[in-house]
């Protein structure tokens, strides 16, 4: 048995002048959950969905659980499970009705109660869809990817506006289906989501892999123990903070500085000093763990948190 | 049963026309009431009696009494005076003198003058044994009034309008919606989405025909002269003819803007010029040969041949041609060109 489910070698895709993806190599086990992240536009939702059979690369080689699209469609759509960045369903249907239509479907499906049991809208069973609030439809479409029983499953941004105990309860069912050897791949704008859920993260910029390993891996390749957040009136320069010792890197966000350092406790008194010298007032100043925000500061210019606002 | 994606996607489909109330008004009400408007302002008025007025003076009264035998006449005794203006407005048909010889006066430029001498003269002319008084029965003979002229056609012009509404406005909404992306990356047969679209369609047209011609009949009195059995198979050929139009012209639009647009540039030519409110004879008789290959026109045409001559399928051959010649080339074109995503 192909002990990957997804492998992808320099995956191309335009859309007229646009290259959307640009030589994309992905290699995905089985039983892994795979996290893509990256600011809007990067190409994540191009890449699930040619992985999911519905657009067409214009070149490069993807071999799904052992096959192509091209020649296995039919049995393909019978293990995968998705669900995608946005589907209206139909508002007259209630959610009971709804998951029983696909779950018709599928050779194998889950019992219709127990999908939407997974999704924990046992109390919405019997309500139309249009009556939903934007979080329990995006529950629903979870319930449908999963009502299939799927072996792959595909998440585009499937906790985009939804409230943090809704999120988390998605968190449960996604380490469920792990739990089960289901491999899952998904999209996501908030980092702590990526860091609980995803063994594996791929960060995607301009249709490029510019970052891939484990979410303890990336944040080790920053090489900083720590993160100093301070903001000062006025602030010395990032050339001259640079200069310090033990510092990384000296990056801006919302007129705040960030810090990345080796040692703390090297580094903090002299960028004190160097606030000092030039005659600045601290405003603010903390210390924190470096996390994945980082190392997407790092790594594209832009915070996580910045596309996670734009994305709501 | 449940299980089975056909019987599902069936399900959706009834549960969809079954739960809007714009389809259920548009498929049983709308036709209704256009009925009951246009039957009742189309309806003629049956003829009263013909008014004569005789003008007073000797022998007036004899006249008067021997005229009222005649039921169809009604007698004013007017002055002559009176009873000249009310011939020249037409109130009265003719203007009876008594005398030595009786004058009758006429206006002759209208009809009802030669009405009421033919009245006059029978009633005043000596009842003969030999020659008995003609009977008529009065007879308005359902099946030849505008009623039922329009009830068929009407039927037809809905069967068009919710064939293609019904099939391309929820279409058009699940692609716009990304539905039918997620239902093409399910393992569902293409031909089972189809099919339970036009087994949706099928049902509700024949609801529609059922109700709309107990509606004739009980309202109106409208016959069904032919077979329930081959008007039935019209109405479906009709609704699956008219289901792949809307099929067809759904097949690449993804906003509701551009399918009202496109919906009503394909059907409302026909409900203008198909025969629904009026006899296809009234239109300039170089337009025929085209408005004969519209879709609609074959349905209507044999709609009525059914329901009011009794007309059987094989005497029906060629508008059941066209109406097949069509389904084929709107399905042929959906398959070609229709978007999943
Ligand atoms: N059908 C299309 N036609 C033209 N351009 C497209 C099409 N689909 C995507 N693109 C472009 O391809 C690029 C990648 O889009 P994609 O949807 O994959 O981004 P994404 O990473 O999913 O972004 P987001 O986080 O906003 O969902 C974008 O520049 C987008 O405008
Ligand atoms: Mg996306």
């Amino acid at each position: 048995m192909d002990l990957l489910a997804i492998d992808v070698k320099g995956l191309f895709k335009r859309f007229g002048d646009l290259v959307a993806l640009d030589g994309i190599d992905l290699s995905i086990r089985r039983g892994e959950c795979v996290g893509l992240l990256g600011p809007n536009g990067a190409g994540k939702t191009t890449t699930l969905e040619i992985l999911e059979g519905l657009q067409v690369p214009t070149a490069g080689e993807v071999r799904v659980l052992g096959r192509a699209w091209a020649t296995d469609a039919d049995a393909l759509r019978q293990r995968v499970g998705l669900a995608l960045q946005e589907t209206r369903l139909v508002d007259l249907l209630t959610v009971r009705e709804t998951v029983e239509l696909f779950a018709s479907f599928y050779a194998r499906p889950l019992p219709v109660d127990e999908a939407i049991a997974r999704v924990h809208l046992e109390e919405k069973a019997r309500a139309r869809v249009g009556t939903l609030s934007g979080g329990q439809r995006q529950r629903l479409a979870v319930a449908v990817a999963l009502v299939g029983d799927p072996e792959l499953l595909f998440l585009d941004e499937p906790t985009t506006g939804l409230d943090p105990q809704s999120r988390r309860a998605l968190w449960d069912v996604v380490a469920g289906l792990k739990a089960r050897g289901c491999t899952v791949v998904l999209t996501t704008h908030y980092m702590e989501e990526a860091e609980v859920l995803c063994d594996r993260l791929i960060i995607i910029d301009r249709g490029r892999v510019i970052a891939r390993g484990t979410p303890q891996e990336m944040i080790a390749s920053l090489g900083a123990g720590q993160v100093i957040e301070l903001e000062a009136e006025p602030a010395p320069s990032d050339a001259r903070l640079s200069e310090v010792p033990s510092v990384v890197a000296v990056q801006r966000q919302d007129g705040r500085l960030l810090l990345r350092v080796g040692e703390l406790h090297r580094a903090l008194p002299a960028v004190l000093r160097e606030v000092e010298g030039v005659g600045g007032t601290l405003r603010h100043l903390s210390t924190r763990r470096p996390t994945l925000d980082d190392v997407f500061l790092g790594l594209t210019g832009r915070s996580l948190r910045d596309e996670k606002e734009k994305a709501a | 049963m449940r299980t089975n994606p056909l019987v599902q996607l069936l399900l959706m489909r009834l549960r969809l026309l079954w739960r809007n109330p714009g389809v259920l008004f548009w498929t049983f009400v709308f036709p209704v009431v256009v009925s009951m408007v246009l039957g009742t302002a189309f309806e003629r008025d049956v003829l009263g009696p013909v008014k004569v007025a005789i003008v007073d003076g000797a022998g007036a009264q004899a006249l008067a009494e021997r005229l009222a035998t005649e039921p169809e006449l009604a007698v004013l005794r007017l002055t002559a005076e009176e009873a000249h203006r009310q011939l020249s407005q037409g109130k009265v048909a003719m203007v009876l003198v008594p005398g030595p010889a009786l004058e009758l006066r006429v206006d002759p430029s209208r009809p009802e003058g030669r009405s009421a001498r033919l009245l006059v003269e029978s009633a005043l002319s000596p009842p003969s044994a030999d020659r008995k008084r003609l009977r008529a029965t009065p007879v308005s003979e359902p099946g030849s009034r505008y009623v039922d002229f329009l009830i068929p056609g009407l039927l037809g012009l809905s069967l068009m309008s919710t064939s293609v509404w019904t099939m391309a406005l929820p279409l058009v909404i699940m692609r716009g919606g990304k539905l039918l992306k997620r239902l093409g990356a399910t393992p569902m047969r293409r031909g089972h989405f189809f099919a339970a679209f036009a087994l949706a369609r099928g049902v509700f047209a024949l609801l529609e025909m059922v109700f709309f011609c107990a509606f004739a009949r009980l309202a109106y009195g409208v016959p069904m002269v032919g077979s329930y059995l081959a008007f039935a198979g019209v109405v479906l050929l009709g609704a699956t003819c008219f289901g792949g139009l809307g099929l067809f012209a759904a097949s690449r639009i993804d906003s509701d803007e551009s399918a009202n647009g496109v919906f009503n540039v394909v059907t409302l030519p026909m409900v203008f010029l198909s025969g629904v409110f009026f006899p296809l004879e009234r239109l300039p008789g170089w337009a025929r040969p085209l408005i004969e290959a519209l879709p609609l026109t074959p349905l209507n045409a044999a709609l009525r041949g059914i329901m009011l001559e009794g007309a059987g399928l094989t005497t029906l051959a060629v508008p059941l041609a066209v109406l097949l010649a069509w389904s084929v080339v709107f399905y042929a074109g959906a398959l070609r060109f229709f978007r999943w995503v």
